[in-house]
């Protein structure tokens, strides 16, 4: 067995066997296998055949628009909601049917605050602790306010704190109890750069250590921090895989543009075929499109002679998400979901 | 990964874990400055409305005559009447129908039949009766009045028939008062209701903070938090209670010294067995809370669902009117209600004296209510967010 600390952090390949259990290959190495998942609410199709695997060890980033699916998604992962069909493990535990065992093992972290603002910090984190039934309990408790660097305001009741110090007790309660996977909804929404940094590299240290990670964001930098990415729209699984290869399977290419007056450039190009979209960054403007041809020559036309430099550049993660999130077709809309009765 | 076999099951109960909960509800509480208060404060208004703002030995009640002979005598006994206190004669009515109508109208509480020829009668000696009738649709309003009227009839028999008449005045009274108590046919004693307060704030207060516990942290955001922690059912529901069981005692006991101290309340039987009565008492009733906090969606449908409770309660159960009055639909349904027997229990131990034997019939019901309904509470409680 390898020890953890060999693990390289920015490796795409997950950490084979950090773990006591003897590890067998493939199946016995996902965290979370889930397969065909399906949840309605009403009449409300939120997740669509939703087939995901998480590997030991793994970073892995959920992605996609707000509404799209992730909390529930991740809800069906622990048990917390019933797939209405589909099936699947986490921590080798069956989602419908043990989720008792899985909720002693998972940290999950609430997309909305949800420790108790009437108890204080301390408090908050001792009931965690005891409700994990941890044999230093104090200890990991005082480590805990430690390392949030809160110790002082041990005694402050958790409601009176701010929004981004309330997400940092939230994240670091949900790590109390030294889980094997991390199911963390938006855990650095609200939070500044510097703790963001932080949060991060402590991930990567816990990844290295064996543990695994579901992340879910809406932060391009923390998206490519992720050993794997998947992105959802819709309830429907549009891309999955480390970012590069979210990249390249769309085949997208980016043209950068520099010149005089780029608002009035961008007006001629819209509607022009094979310009699929286009994002302003300063001075620079970045054409994207599928068909390389058809890209380029409606630049040319656009470009009307005027002093204008393209140069072809790498397509951004952003650019890859925000042409999924435009392809994809909203079955909730509500003309989508009358044109369903009908059919 | 397989999971490990000793961790394959999953205990229903861990003491550890149930007094985290347990602990979590008593700090939260401590911290609930308007719960606190009205754990203190019900009882009080309670005490005070009832006992004191309802006063259950009215006096100088309005009663009107229907005069069918007057006679010295006759005249002497509406004087006494008067000077009672319980009666205030209003007036005199021309016949039997405009007393009745003025019963039926609520201007009189009493009408008092004074039968043509009742002196002669009377005077041959073949005890003729004096006819009182009585408004008792509220039977407190009227007992003491009806139980004073008897004693008028020794009284003036004693006084007028004296001397020419004391012939007529021999041990049993030589005329009678016939009483008759119109729209109820029970009447409920004064000690009834400081007891029977017991059942009805506990019964209040025990169901509405707990029919909020668990809708409360649904609609905070923190029961998903708890859901996705390794609790059960059973040691979040039960642990959720635990601090209410303290707060009935104190409640108990607030209600208990008035009742004692304040209220004169004869306090015949043993304060153990009421004890016990009340612990199970409780119980029963935050089974209930707990169940329509997991059935409610929010806290408001929270107290909706208390109040539809408790207006069965506090009618039903022997507390506002008799049990044996209610028709028998009625009854029904006040069976199966925890207050009917906890008010036969306390009325039971406090004025009766009753002992474990006597109580048991009464005590078993509420502890089948009881685990009826946890059941119940822990199969509707939602494991899932769903
Ligand atoms: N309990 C529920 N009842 C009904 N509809 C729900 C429920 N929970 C979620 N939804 C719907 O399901 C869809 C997906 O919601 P979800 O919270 O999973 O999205 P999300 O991807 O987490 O969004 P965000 O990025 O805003 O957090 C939304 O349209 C939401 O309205
Ligand atoms: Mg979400």
């Amino acid at each position: 067995m390898s020890g953890p600390a060999s693990m390289s952090l920015s490796s795409d390949a997950p950490v084979g066997d950090g773990s006591r259990v003897p590890a067998a290959p493939s199946r016995d190495d996902l965290v979370i296998d889930v397969r065909g998942l399906n949840k309605s609410f009403g009449d409300k199709h939120v997740v669509v055949d939703l087939s995901m695997q998480v590997r030991r060890g793994e970073i892995f980033g959920f992605l996609g628009p707000n509404g799209s699916g992730k909390t529930t998604s991740i809800r069906l992962m622990c048990g917390l909601l019933t797939p209405d069909a589909g099936a699947g493990t986490c921590l080798g535990y069956d989602i419908r049917t043990q989720s008792a065992a899985i909720k002693r093992h998972v940290g999950y972290m609430t997309q909305r605050f949800s420790f108790w603002d009437d108890l204080t910090l301390r408090e908050n984190l001792d009931f965690v602790a005891r409700v994990y039934q941890m044999d230093d309990r104090a200890a990991a408790v005082d480590r805990a306010l430690h390392e949030l660097g809160l110790t002082g305001r041990a005694r402050q009741l958790t409601g009176t704190l701010s929004g981004g110090w309330k997400q940092r007790v939230a994240r670091a309660s949900c790590m109390l109890h030294r889980p094997q996977l991390l199911l963390l909804d938006e855990p650095t929404a609200g939070v500044d750069p510097n703790a963001r940094r932080e949060f991060w590299e402590e991930l990567h240290r816990l990844a290295a250590q064996g543990i695994s990670v579901l992340v879910s964001t809406h932060y391009m930098d923390e998206a490519l921090r992720c050993h794997k990415l998947a992105y959802i729209a819709y309830g429907r699984l549009l891309a999955q895989g480390t970012a590069a290869e979210v990249i390249a399977a769309q085949r997208l290419t980016t043209l950068e543009v520099r010149g005089p007056d780029l608002n009035a450039f961008v007006l001629r190009l819209r509607g022009m075929p094979g310009v699929e979209q286009t994002a302003a960054f300063g001075d620079t403007l970045h054409v994207t499109g599928r068909d390389r041809p058809q890209l380029e020559s409606a630049l040319a036309a656009a470009t009307q002679g005027g002093g204008y430099r393209i140069t072809p550049v790498d397509t951004g993660l952003e650019d890859v998400f925000i042409h999924l999130m435009q392809g994809a077709a909203d079955n909730w809309a509500p003309e989508a979901s009358g044109r369903q009765r009908a059919a | 990964m397989r999971p490990a076999p000793a961790e394959g099951g999953h205990s229903w109960f861990s003491l550890a874990r149930w007094w985290a909960m347990v602990s979590k509800e008593f700090l939260q509480l401590r911290r609930d400055r308007v719960t606190f208060a009205m754990i203190v404060g019900i009882p009080i208004i309670q005490l005070t409305l009832f006992g004191y703002a309802i006063n259950t030995d009215p006096k100088h009640m309005p009663t009107a005559l229907v005069v069918g002979d007057r006679s010295e005598f006759t005249r002497s006994f509406v004087a006494a009447m008067h000077n009672s206190d319980y009666f205030r004669i209003t007036g005199e009515l021309p016949d039997e129908e405009a007393g009745r109508r003025a019963l039926a109208q609520g201007t009189a509480q009493f009408v008092l039949n004074i039968p043509a020829g009742f002196t002669q009668r009377l005077l041959r000696g073949e005890r003729p009766a004096l006819l009182l009738e009585a408004d008792a649709s509220d039977p407190t309003a009227t007992g003491a009045a009806l139980a004073a009227s008897a004693q008028l009839v020794e009284g003036v028999a004693r006084k007028d028939l004296s001397g020419p008449y004391a012939a007529l005045a021999p041990s049993p009274p030589p005329f009678d008062v016939l009483v008759h108590r119109l729209y109820n046919p029970e009447s409920v004693t004064q000690y009834n209701i400081v007891p029977g307060l017991m059942g009805v704030i506990l019964t209040m207060t025990l169901v509405m903070m707990t029919g909020l516990a668990i809708t409360r942290e649904r609609e905070r955001g923190t029961m998903e938090n708890l859901l996705a922690m390794p609790l059960t059912p059973l040691e979040v529901m039960t642990g959720k209670i635990v601090p209410y069981i303290a707060i009935g005692l104190v409640q108990a006991t607030i209600i208990l010294l008035a009742a004692r101290y304040v209220f004169d309340v004869p306090f015949v039987g043993s304060v153990s067995a009421l004890y016990s009565a009340a612990l199970l008492f409780i119980a029963c009733q935050l089974t209930v809370g707990i169940t329509l906090s997991s059935l409610a969606a929010n806290q408001l449908q929270a107290m909706q669902f208390t109040f539809f409770y408790f207006l069965p309660n506090i009618l039903l159960s022997g507390f506002m009117f008799p049990f044996r009055g209610m028709p028998e639909w009625a009854q029904w349904i006040g069976s199966v209600l925890p207050l009917t027997y906890f008010n036969r229990v306390v009325r039971g131990i406090l004025l009766k004296g009753n002992d474990w034997p006597d109580l048991w019939p009464s005590l078993w019901p509420l502890a089948v209510f009881a685990l009826v309904v946890m059941a119940i509470a822990v199969r509707f409680y939602r494991r899932t967010l769903d």
